[in-house]
Formats: C-alpha cells, sequence, structure tokens
C-alpha cells in the first residue's frame, strides 16, 4: 500500500501539470489543486502557447526532431564503423584511438564550451561551411559527443562475435568493407538499440549545446530552449508555462509508453557497461 | 577509411577546444581574441574569489546528500519491484517517467509545485526563499528525477542474484535481514560500486534542475559576504561567462571542474578494479 502512495507521488508532478495547464491563470493562483471548470480552456491555452512566436512549437518540435535523427543515425552508422575496426585491426595507433576516445569520456561538457566554440568558429571561417547558427553543426557536434560512449559499448559488443564468421566470408571473397555492412552491421543491431535509446534522450532534452551553438535569441531552437526563451519571458504566467512544458514533456511521454520495455532495458545496459 | 568521420570530429570538437582550453586559462581571453600570456594568475584569482570556495563547499553538500538519498530510495525501490506485488509494471513505469524529462522542464514544473501548490497547500512562504530549504528542494527533486533510474539498475542487479542460493538460504533459517546483508547486498557489490559513482558524478555536474529551480537564489550571508546560497559549480562556471563575460577566468573554472572529475572517475576505476580481483 505504502508502495503504491510512492507511485502516485511520483506521478503527481504530471498530474499537476496536466491539471493546470487547463485553467486560466487566475484559477491557477487561487487554487491549483483544483479540478479545471472547463476543458475548453484547454485548448485556448495550447493553441495560444503553438502559435507563440517565441516558442513556435512545431518548427521547434521539428528542429528537435531533425537534429536527434540525424545525429542517431550518423552516430550509430560511425561509432559501428569505428569499433569494428577498432577492435579487428589492432595496431598500437587503434589502441591509442580507443584509449582517448575512453578516456575523453571524462571530460565534462563544461571544459569545452567556450573553446569549442571558437574551435567551429574558426573551422567556420577557414571552410566555409556554417556550424554555427545551423542544425549541421549541432549534429555534428552531438556525432561526437555521444560517439565516446557508444564506441565503448560497440567495441566490447564486437568483442563477442566471433571472428571465424568474418574469416569465412573472407574465404567466400567477401570485401572488408562487404564484411562489415552485410554482416556485421546487422549483427549490431540490439547494441545500437541501446545506443540510440541512451544518446537519444540526452540530444532530445539538452539544453546547454543547443543554446549556445545556435543561441537562445538565433532562429534554430529546439524544444528545451525553445521552452526556457519562451518561459523566460512570460514570468509568472503560470497557464503558459504549465502548458508549453506540458507541450515539451508529451512526445516523450508518448514514445515511452510505446517502447518502455527496450527503453528501460536499454539505459540499465548503457550504466551497466 | 572507416575511422575518418569520428577522428575527425573528435579531434574538431574535443581535442582542440580542451587543449585551447588548458592554453585560455592561462590567458587574458575575452571570447574574441586573447593577448597576453598570464600564467597561473587566473587560477590564483579563481581561488581567491569566495562565491566560487562558496560554490564548491554547497556543490559538496548536495552531492553528498543527493547520493546517499537517491541511492538509499533507489535500492528501496528496487527490492520492493523485485518482491511479489501485483502491478509490477506499471510501479516501475511510474517510477521511470521523471528520469525521460529534461531537467529545464522538470525544474519549471518543480519551481511552480514550490511556489504555488505547496505555498497555498501550507499557508507560508515558498521553500525556495530559505537558502537551506531552496538546497533541499533541489536535492528532492533530483532525487525524485533520478532513484527511478538508479532503482532499475539495483533491480538488475538483484535479479542475477541466483534463486537456488536463495533457497539454500531459507532453508538454513535465514531471515530476510540475514538474506538482504549476508547474499544479496555483498552478491551485488558491482552494482553498488556503479551507482554510488553515477550518482556522484551526475550531481556533481548537475546544471539543468540547479538553473530552472532556484538559478542560485535566495541570497545567503556568510561572514561579510553575499552569496547565491544554491549556485552549484557548473551554474557558477556558466554565470562566470554568461552573465558576467569573464571567459578566461571561466575556462580556469571548467579546467578545476574536469580535474576534480577525472580524479572521481580514476578512483571509480581503481575500486572496480580491487574488485574484481577479489571476486
Amino acid at each position: 500500500m505504502a508502495f503504491a502512495t510512492c507511485a502516485i507521488a511520483a506521478v503527481s508532478p504530471f498530474v499537476l501539470v496536466a491539471l493546470n495547464s487547463a485553467k486560466k491563470s487566475e484559477e491557477i493562483v487561487q487554487d491549483p489543486l483544483s479540478l479545471p471548470s472547463s476543458l475548453g480552456q484547454l485548448a485556448t491555452n495550447y493553441g495560444g502557447v503553438m502559435e507563440n512566436s517565441n516558442f513556435d512549437y512545431w518548427s521547434s518540435f521539428a528542429t528537435s526532431l531533425i537534429v536527434t535523427v540525424a545525429s542517431l543515425s550518423l552516430l550509430t552508422l560511425f561509432s559501428s564503423m569505428a569499433a569494428w575496426v577498432l577492435c579487428r585491426f589492432k595496431t598500437r595507433l587503434s589502441s591509442f584511438i580507443f584509449m582517448a576516445f575512453v578516456a575523453a569520456m571524462v571530460i565534462p561538457f563544461q571544459a569545452v564550451m567556450l573553446p569549442l566554440l571558437s574551435t567551429l568558429r574558426a573551422l567556420q571561417d577557414f571552410t566555409g561551411i556554417k556550424f554555427l547558427q545551423s542544425i549541421g553543426g549541432l549534429v555534428f557536434a552531438y556525432m561526437r559527443f555521444g560517439g565516446s560512449l557508444a564506441i565503448f559499448v560497440i567495441h566490447g559488443f564486437v568483442k563477442g562475435i566471433p571472428y571465424e564468421l568474418e574469416e569465412a566470408a573472407t574465404i567466400d571473397g567477401c570485401s572488408h568493407e562487404g564484411v562489415f555492412f552485410r554482416m556485421i552491421f546487422p549483427l549490431l543491431r540490439p547494441i545500437q538499440v541501446t545506443v540510440v535509446i541512451l544518446d537519444g534522450i540526452w540530444i532530445w532534452n539538452d539544453f546547454l549545446l543547443p543554446s549556445l551553438m545556435p543561441g537562445l535569441s538565433g532562429g534554430i531552437k529546439t524544444l528545451p530552449v525553445a521552452a526556457v526563451s519562451f518561459i523566460g519571458s512570460y514570468v509568472k504566467q503560470w497557464d503558459l508555462i504549465l502548458s508549453a512544458s506540458a507541450l515539451a514533456m508529451i512526445p516523450i511521454i508518448i514514445l515511452f509508453i510505446f517502447a518502455q520495455r527496450q527503453i528501460i532495458q536499454g539505459m540499465v545496459d548503457g550504466a551497466i557497461k | 577509411m572507416f575511422l575518418a568521420p569520428l577522428v575527425l570530429s573528435f579531434l574538431a570538437t574535443v581535442m582542440t577546444p580542451f587543449i585551447l582550453g588548458v592554453f585560455y586559462s592561462m590567458t587574458d581571453w575575452t571570447g574574441v581574441k586573447c593577448e597576453n600570456f598570464v600564467g597561473l594568475e587566473n587560477y590564483a584569482k579563481m581561488f581567491k574569489t569566495n562565491d566560487y570556495i562558496y560554490s564548491h563547499v554547497i556543490t559538496a553538500i548536495f552531492t553528498v546528500m543527493n547520493m546517499f538519498l537517491v541511492n538509499a530510495l533507489g535500492f528501496a525501490l528496487a527490492l520492493l519491484c523485485s518482491s511479489k506485488i501485483r502491478g509490477k509494471q506499471a510501479y516501475r513505469m511510474a517510477f521511470f517517467i521523471p528520469n525521460l524529462i529534461g531537467g529545464i522542464v522538470l525544474g519549471y514544473v518543480w519551481q511552480f509545485i514550490f511556489n504555488k501548490v505547496l505555498l497555498s497547500a501550507s499557508g507560508g512562504v515558498s521553500m525556495l526563499s530559505d537558502p537551506n530549504l531552496a538546497l533541499s528542494s533541489i536535492v528532492i527533486v533530483s532525487a525524485w528525477q533520478y532513484s527511478g533510474y538508479i532503482m532499475m539498475i539495483y533491480y538488475t542487479g538483484l535479479q542475477t542474484v541466483p534463486t537456488d542460493v536463495l533457497e539454500a538460504a531459507q532453508i538454513d533459517g535465514a531471515n530476510t535481514l540475514q538474506t538482504m546483508a549476508r547474499i544479496k547486498i555483498p552478491m551485488i557489490s558491482q552494482t553498488f560500486t556503479v551507482c554510488i559513482f553515477l550518482t556522484l558524478v551526475n550531481s556533481f555536474k548537475q546544471f539543468d534542475l540547479n538553473l530552472a529551480i532556484t538559478a542560485g537564489a535566495p541570497s545567503r550571508l556568510v561572514g561579510m559576504g553575499v552569496y547565491h546560497s544554491t549556485e552549484f559549480l557548473a551554474l557558477n562556471i556558466y554565470n562566470t561567462v554568461i552573465g558576467k563575460n569573464q571567459y578566461a577566468l571561466g575556462q580556469t573554472k571548467a579546467v578545476v571542474f574536469f580535474v576534480l572529475l577525472a580524479a572521481v572517475s580514476l578512483a571509480q576505476v581503481a575500486i572496480s578494479k580491487r574488485k574484481e580481483v577479489e571476486m
């Protein structure tokens, strides 16, 4: 019984958000625990927030989605490739690269965030490719920041795949690339799911990097950045703030309901390895 | 060839910035240009600023409180979840959900709860206006957000304890408490190491909740100085740069931040290695 109470307490903040996002500001201030008087207000609040130019829900939702999906696809592909090479072709250089990747996991984002901006600015001037203020640059950065963990986890998994399999394929006349793309890559599926979940949740929710790189005031905003800039401009307007929070939470809650087993499994595996 | 994409991006986003960062911390960098090499001056200056020292203290207090609370809660919930109760799945979901949502959004939601809901329920003042209570508020939210995750790791660990060992203990007349202390806890000691370090590192790096719930407020008087009572290290670095525009100083603090975290990670590796030898 006590357990049930705990569980209810755990989800109650979400219930409060849902309840209060369907009220007018005055109603919330009067009594935040009361039931909303009419459901029509819900649509008004959410509609208002969605259309607000500071939040611009659909465009920031799309940005978040593009950034997350693009980063994850590239990250999975490239880190699988790298992990496989690092695991199978052992030279002094390859073990050094692997160590460098693993060691870099320790570096907190704060330690590199400022020089990162100036490095990217220099790269931008040098190559003419836009790194700052662009979705591409953000994806490029995520690819790396997620890369350490991905390489580390996938590397461990590749070790478990018998080398004889690859030898057999090579004898049958398969090229290196063929061995990787036709055989290894599909075999890596389970561990890739783990990587996608771990890095996906982090990228989706990340605030600091997208707030620095494309900038809080810039045209490109991910959902967390949009939520902050929206909330920042409506201090104490709880009806709007809560509707905005709810809108920012809904996508991931829906995803969780459909894929909870995989998500929990993936996050736990990632922590243990 | 296969390595190229990640290695290139690694060089551009981590190695170069990291080396540059250490270099910048020894100059008078303004974010755009640096003119003079000043050696360790920034480091000396940094340790003389009291608000920075205060951030270290408050981060340490938060880390210890949070580590203890999250692990205690997580382990207790894991035990309950692995016992025979109905609707396990639903409970696990309920505890796990907060962990999936970004700290920024959760922070605003809880700010609402502390400032409006709990206020109208007690009729008093907001918890967030008292330095000590504000710190506890962040601990509460962080524990709420994080213990579901830690619970799942402990839960997975508990599943690996073989049932025949537990049955043997039961036949030998061990009670629940003895089974717990003598069998379950020792058998999952590796899981404890993982969880404790995970919470240690994460509490130490706490930024999102800190920014969204209190942003460092309220102020606290210590001796002659006024401090942001809940400004943790990560936020202190952020404010030094974004708020005060002191790029070189902020970068210096970030380097120290890295050194502290690296020390923690080395300790973790050393402890896990020693455990493996024992087993």
